[in-house]
């Protein structure tokens, strides 16, 4: 199927999850090289095929991208290193697709890696400190932390929808049923909702359990045109709908409590021309209990501030309504610090029906949709929703 | 628990009223004559005309609600850790826009959205010329 937005049609030819999960002997390019490698022979490509380099991470910066064309002495037509946040990844698919139907490039590779975890990165917890940078000066001052400005937005839900601590809990005990069902989650012991609420308070409302786990790790995914992937190793999954968007402060007056996924989210539906009940998985960024029921309720899996039901009594396990990160998350199975780009690789392997014990079966239509930054202040996010060829 | 070390702001041309406002104890606020805007952050330009020409600066009543908040039980940065647990917040202003803040003296439990709170400006020791102080808020 092609779309206005890719007439030639997008697909994902290849896709790999590095094993890792602590590695300290390796680097962020290192991971990054290996995973280029996994995807690529997934697809059944070679090195020299890519002409289109696309990653971010948590060290890169100014010139990153062009410093990972180098370590893997790649002379590409077409480069991204656009850094959103942990949705990069998600977007990163899109502009490669864009790239592609453009005629720009032909064989797109998108790469991230971390070693977060061996570097005992404290992501959530780190806070801001002191900045001599002017426009630090509205947030350093207050003590704001990553899990901070997520509990903000969990305070605000629960007092405008009754939302309570217990449902966000079932989003935790489910992301671990299903790391439990994943050999390579890092967390795999089963934990109750008493678990969940009895775990020490970080940021209140949000428990140590209703946070991410830190870990390494890293992946890749090859985007390419449907005619070329048809030809590929494996079969193709292609790109329905895609879509991007922001929230943030603005000049103080947003509507915090809608998140980017709903400006995002429409756009994919639109583009795919499908259905929300439709979907048979849904991968969603679990940086926080709190991101998952705020995703799905602006993605309009369920009204908005019915989350809270939705994800309870194994609604979004598999099995359930809405099957949600089969993978276990970035709750349970890795969160090397941006963990977009997993969101796509499970989606892939999903409908590539790859996914052993976890698999959702006759899976045909996934969406992925990545959160970058932070809900509560300021973030982006990205939708794809992708489908077997048929 | 101790009190926050706030960590130093530091001005750009863009904010400079704002952080001397505090200085002075005055909430200091944007407004844009040619649309009406009132903003915050404070920028160069009014965010919705692209133009700086027409930017005031007036004081606020320093009044407003809670938007949303959290009690921080972990910050690992300096300053914060030791005065954890602290009630971070956005605060509404009644003059319109948000801000984050922290409200101090506050019982944790005592936190809601939709409490009134009103600023108060914690000075600061520092080594440079500048007389800035760092708006907080408290239940009252
Ligand atoms: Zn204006």
């Amino acid at each position: 199927m092609t779309t206005t937005a890719f007439p030639r049609g997008a697909a994902i030819a290849g896709v790999y999850e590095h094993p890792s999960r602590f590695s300290p002997n390796k680097t962020e390019f290192q991971i990054m090289a290996e995973s280029a490698k996994g995807a690529l022979d997934d697809a059944g490509l070679q090195r020299t095929d890519v002409d289109g380099l696309f990653g971010a991470s948590m060290s890169m910066g100014l010139m990153g991208i062009v410093d990972l064309a180098e370590y893997l002495d790649l002379y590409p037509d077409y480069l991204d290193g656009t850094n959103i946040g942990g949705s990069s990844f998600v977007a990163h698919v899109t502009h490669a697709a864009a790239a592609v139907n453009a005629g720009l490039c032909q064989v797109a590779l998108v790469l991230y890696g971390s070693t977060a975890a061996s570097n005992s990165m404290a992501i959530g917890t780190g806070g801001t400190g002191g900045s001599r940078n002017p426009d630090a000066a509205f947030s350093a001052p207050y003590g704001m932390t990553t899990v901070g400005s997520y509990a903000t937005y969990a305070n605000l839900h629960m007092d405008t929808y009754g939302t309570t601590s217990e449902q966000l809990a079932e989003i935790a005990v489910t992301m671990r049923q299903h790391a439990s069902l994943n050999p390579r989650a890092k967390m795999r012991n089963p934990i109750t909702v008493n678990d969940v609420l009895d775990s020490r308070m970080i940021s209140r409302p949000l428990h140590l359990l209703d946070c991410c786990i830190i870990s390494d790790g890293g992946g890749a995914v090859v985007v390419t045109s449907l005619e070329r992937a048809r030809d590929l190793a494996k079969p193709p999954v292609q790109l329905l709908g895609c879509g991007e968007a922001v929230q943030h402060q603005g000049v103080g007056y947003s509507d915090i409590l809608t998140i980017a996924a709903k400006q995002s989210g429409a756009r994919a539906f639109e583009m795919a021309g499908v259905k929300h009940s439709d979907i048979d998985l849904a991968m969603i960024y679990d940086s926080f209990t709190i991101t998952v029921l705020a995703t799905l309720e602006n993605l309009g899996f369920c009204p908005v501030g019915e989350g809270g039901n939705f994800v309870s009594n194994g609604g979004i396990a598999l099995g359930g309504t809405l099957p949600v990160n089969p993978d276990g998350g970035g709750l349970s199975s890795n969160h090397p610090g941006m963990r977009g780009i997993f969101l796509v690789i499970e989606a892939v392997k999903q409908l590539r029906d790859e996914c052993d014990a976890r698999q959702v079966p006759k899976a045909e239509l996934a969406l992925a949709h990545g959160t970058g930054g932070t809900i509560g202040d300021k973030h982006s996010g990205a939708t794809l929703i992708l489908g077997v060829d048929r | 628990m101790n009190a926050i070390e706030h960590p130093l702001p530091f001005a750009s041309w863009e904010s400079r009223g704002f952080w001397e406002g505090a200085g002075r104890g005055e909430l200091v606020l944007q407004r844009c004559e040619a649309c009406g805007l009132v903003q915050h952050r404070p920028r160069g330009v009014c965010a919705h005309c692209l133009d700086g020409s027409a930017l005031t600066h007036f004081t606020a009543s320093g009044s407003g609600e809670i938007y949303s908040f959290t009690i921080t039980e972990q910050n690992q940065a300096k300053g914060f850790a030791e005065a954890c647990p602290y009630v971070m917040a956005y605060v509404k202003l009644d003059e319109g826009p948000r801000l984050l803040t922290v409200i101090v003296d506050c019982d944790p439990d005592d936190a809601a959205v939709g409490a009134r709170v009103v600023a108060d400006y914690v000075s600061q020791n520092r080594d440079d010329a500048e007389v800035f102080a760092v708006p907080v808020f408290r239940l009252g």
